[in-house]
């Protein structure tokens, strides 16, 4: 359910299913045997309690984890195993849950950062900062600058991250993931510690992606208000067991929920 | 070709047979000096199991304590006495180590540490060669009370020679770390200490000073600097080279784990044996002295098919 | 007050993308090289073209090499004294072999035989992190060090187990060996830095400083956003290693003029080390401050107390000279671990506001 007023997004067909997915460490098994499925240009949530397995289920998206049984099929491809940067490569892109920057540089290197797999000039012509090279990187700096005016991180530019504070970190984060035009968007806890006024900036940066840009949103989040505001349709995880599937409605009213997770308003 | 073959696959296994009191010797060899790799190596685990700080400069402190031995002794002070006065030095120099580096730097990566260290090194070198000279030193072993002379043992055929200061070595060396293994799992400050080493933050909120362990376990690595200081140099000699030997401390480490006393010896023990066993029967085909890499491209073979060491623990990162 | 970018607009991304985008750092580079081409060779006498400004420029070049790999990709080498060698022995047997060929070549080419043993022992780095790793590239500063004193093929069997520069030419002046003048040999070390620096600033700010800062940050960050991690790790060791090579190149035959085996052993790995250290991991400037510090400070040790009339033994020297440097690595590590560069950085910030407080 979206706030009203907003425009129409058309959903399209499955962009990436997950399919009878488990996954363990060591003796703990994190996720098991968990299917759902994320359409083109939806909204995703995915809920739970602590320790659910959202997280990992996230990892596994991206490649990082390798689940031991189960497939990912994304774009009509169907895969049991991907690695991070074949998921980077083929559209899929993340934010985390404790701001993975690079502590190293500023918010528009950052950024740029995330441009990396669109830049081919050689190695040569990086050497002579000349040339392909130099056009490449006017270029990228035009996209770049388009989201950083599209996230208002402008006056930050050149602070190195490691001095943002806590919410402007996640912006610029938000920036680094959308420079690599994705196709689909993780994002885990994205709200993560932020005040009210931040967090509604956030969801409209989240609302916006995904009208101007088309983007497939996949969310995990805590905050109940948000998953409702947000998300066309949500997945809910307990113990590493999905236990509901639906729109927002409808999970606000299933009894295993609300027995998991949402409690019962007193 | 098939010469190649059997020089390196065939003939050195020939030559072990053929003399195998040559082989034991070899072997003893190769413990001694293991025994003595994985002193040093112990030094390591003890300041890196409380502290994460990997001691860079532990070889050097082996150095040092003995030059300071040796050093009061020449400047005729009984043997015992310059013993007890060079242990109160190690203490003074974990002290000031503690002050001078360790507090200054709590919050730092471990990588800013580890090269902490590195500028003690070469500022103990510096020192250390200032106030003793650089001239290679007799160690104090007989005035100590350290056996000389061999045992022999005849063998196979010929006879195997074991020098009675390595034996003593490697009594002292597995006294020694039976005691820090019990001191670490059964007594309060051990358990302590094996506190710090998961957690400062935690260590502090039950009330545990970390500079008072921090001392506490230079202190100990001080010791044992001092003790392998005092071996080593009885079998050869107490010189500034002793330094760049006790880098092959590292592939002890790796091989063994960083955390691990147990893991300290038995990898030791492998290096030393495989160094000895490689230099002899197969050194010769490739110029010999190979000695000086060997162990580092066992621990990096080593490394390739298990990253974390024999004994270390799986890292799993979790994002 | 001189130092202000107030009134400099960029009106493309292309000038504010430069690497100096300010008039007075141009300024200001312009000035030293000015100095480095024509006051120097001009008015500094043998001792300061000799013993100070050629060496400081080869360690300056090394430092750059190691501050690419350990600074910027974060990948910490103490093999750097190694991969100097084999550029220095692989210049020797190319020029040994091949004497008619342009020696200036050679030195450039033996960047690459350095930069191919680099990734060899860069390949672990796909396995291998952080301690470990160095402890592998140790493997490789020993291993090559007893291939240079054991293996009699590498200086082609002479007794002293020593190489020796041979003479050499080009357009006719000696570049090489004993005959050469103190003024050629500066302007081809001067030449080559200053060019290798160049295009190692370009690097630095493109796409790929970009990807090994991001290796260096956080790699696991890095592969999500699309980067091979192999690939940009043995860029480095490659890139790194090149450097290097050629350092140890010029070390040999612009510098000593001859070489035992042993200069290219574990305490010149921790020398450059340090020098990357102090002047500032992750900055080029500070590759060149770091090795005037640690360069210059012993001839300073060697030189002023006589003049002030303090008698110091040449031995005593070398003791103060690691118990300084020791000391600054731990005093620098505790109040500036971003090394003098950042230092600088700072002074050029108060320059900005200069004379006014803030």
């Amino acid at each position: 359910m979206r706030a009203p007023g907003g425009p129409e997004v058309s959903i399209g067909d499955v962009l990436l299913s997950v399919e009878d997915v488990s996954l363990s460490f060591g003796g703990v098994k994190a996720v098991s045997n968990v299917s759902f499925d994320i359409h083109k240009g939806e909204i995703r949530a995915i809920i739970g309690p602590n320790g659910a397995g959202k997280t990992s289920m996230l990892n596994i998206i991206n490649g990082f984890y390798h689940p031991q049984q189960g497939h990912i099929t994304f774009r009509g491809q169907t895969r049991s195993k991907m690695q991070p940067h074949e998921a980077a490569y083929g559209g899929i892109a993340r934010t985390f849950q404790n701001v993975a920057l690079f502590r190293g540089m500023t918010a528009l290197d950052n950024i740029m950062a995330g441009r990396t797999l669109k830049m081919h000039s050689s190695f040569f012509w990086q050497l002579l900062r000349h040339g392909p090279a130099m056009r490449e990187e006017v270029e990228h700096r035009h996209r770049v600058e388009e989201i950083i005016d599209f996230l208002k991180i402008q006056e930050i530019r050149r602070v190195p991250v490691g001095r943002l504070p806590y919410g402007l970190q996640k912006r610029v984060e938000l920036g680094r993931a959308l420079a690599m035009e994705p196709d689909l968007l993780l994002l885990d806890e994205p709200m993560a510690g932020m005040n009210l006024e931040e967090k509604e900036d956030m969801s409209r940066f989240i609302l916006d992606v995904n009208d101007h840009y088309g983007t497939t949103i996949a969310l995990i989040e805590h905050d109940m208000g948000v998953v409702m505001d947000l998300s066309d349709r949500v997945v809910v995880l307990d113990h590493g067991i999905k236990i509901a599937d639906g729109t927002p409605n409808e999970i606000k009213g299933n009894q295993a929920v609300i027995d998991a997770y949402l409690g019962v308003a007193h | 070709m098939i010469h190649l073959i059997y020089q390196i696959f065939i003939d050195p296994f020939v030559q072990m047979g053929t003399a195998p009191d040559l082989l034991v010797q070899t072997l003893w060899e190769g413990l001694v000096a293991g025994v003595l790799y994985s002193l040093i190596a112990l030094g390591f685990v003890l300041i890196f199991k409380a502290s994460g700080v990997f001691n860079f400069a532990q070889g050097i402190m082996v150095v040092f304590a003995a030059l300071t031995l040796v050093g009061f002794h020449e400047h005729g002070i009984p043997a015992y006495v310059a013993l007890a006065l060079t242990i109160a030095v190690m203490f003074g120099l974990a002290f000031a180590v503690e002050r001078a580096m360790l507090r200054p730097l709590v919050n730092q990566p471990d990588i800013i540490l580890f090269m902490a260290t590195f500028g003690l090194t070469y500022f103990l070198i510096g020192f250390g060669e200032l106030v003793f000279g650089g001239d290679p030193k007799v160690m104090i072993a007989s005035q100590l009370g350290l056996p000389k002379g061999a045992v022999e043992i005849k063998m196979a055929g010929g006879f195997v020679s074991l020098q009675k200061i390595d034996i003593a070595a490697a009594i002292i060396a597995s006294v020694m770390v039976a005691a820090l293994a019990v001191f670490f799992q059964k007594t309060r400050v051990g358990r302590a200490l094996r506190a710090v080493a998961d957690s400062h933050k935690a260590a502090l909120s039950v009330g545990i000073s970390l500079e008072y362990i921090w001392v506490i376990v230079w202190f100990a690595a001080g010791l044992v600097a001092l003790a392998t200081g005092i071996m080593w140099g009885a079998r050869s000699e107490v010189s500034f080279a002793l330094e760049i030997i006790a880098l092959k401390a590292l592939p002890v480490l790796i091989l063994g784990g960083f955390t691990s006393i147990p893991g300290a010896i038995i990898g030791g023990v492998i290096i030393g044996v495989g160094e000895k066993i490689g230099e002899f029967y197969w050194g010769p085909l490739l110029g010999s002295g190979i000695e000086t890499w060997l162990a580092y491209v066992i621990a990096l073979v080593f490394l390739l098919f298990r990253p974390q060491g024999l004994f270390g623990e799986r890292i799993i990162e979790r994002i | 007050m001189f130092y202000r970018e107030v009134g400099q607009y960029k009106t493309n991304y292309s000038a504010d993308m430069s690497v100096m985008p300010l008039l007075q750092d141009r300024v200001g580079i312009g000035i030293i090289l000015f100095i480095a081409v024509v006051i120097i060779p001009y008015f500094g006498n043998a001792f300061l073209i000799q013993a100070i400004m050629i060496p400081f420029l080869v360690f300056s070049l090394a430092a750059i090499g190691l501050n690419l790999l350990t600074g910027y990709t974060g990948l910490l080498s103490l093999g750097t004294g190694a991969f100097m060698g084999v550029g220095a022995y692989a210049c020797y047997k190319l020029t040994t072999y091949f004497p008619g060929v342009n020696i200036l070549i050679w030195i450039v080419a033996s960047g690459f035989f350095s930069a191919a043993v680099g990734v060899v022992f860069g390949l672990p780095s796909l396995r291998i992190k952080g301690f470990y790793l160095a402890v592998a590239t140790l493997a490789a500063q020993f291993f090559l060090s007893w291939c240079f004193i054991r293996q009699p093929w590498f200086y082609n069997y002479n007794a002293s187990g020593a190489i020796e520069v041979p003479t050499r030419t080009l357009f006719g002046i000696p570049v090489t060996g004993a005959t050469a003048a103190d003024a050629t040999r500066y302007y081809v070390v001067l030449g080559i830095v200053v060019a290798m620096t160049w295009l190692a600033s370009n690097l630095v700010h493109g796409r790929i400083g970009r990807m090994w800062m991001a290796v260096r940050d956080m790699d696991l960050a890095a592969e999500l956003i699309g980067i091979r991690l192999l690939r940009t790790k043995l860029l480095a060791f490659a890139v790194s290693s090149f450097y290097c090579g050629v350092a140890g190149a010029l070390l040999v035959f612009q510098w000593y003029g001859s070489a035992e085996p042993a200069v290219f052993d574990v305490n010149l790995s921790f020398f450059i080390l340090f020098m990357v250290i102090i002047g500032g991991l992750g900055s080029l400037t500070g590759s060149y401050l770091g090795a005037a510090l640690i360069f210059i400070l012993p001839i300073v040790l060697r030189y002023i107390p006589p003049h002030l009339g303090i008698p110091i033994r040449p031995a005593t020297v070398d003791h103060i000279q690691y118990m300084i440097i020791g000391a600054l690595i731990v005093l620098f590590l505790i109040v500036e671990p971003n090394g003098l560069a950042r230092l600088w950085q700072i002074g050029k910030q108060k320059l900005r506001v200069w004379p006014f407080p803030y």
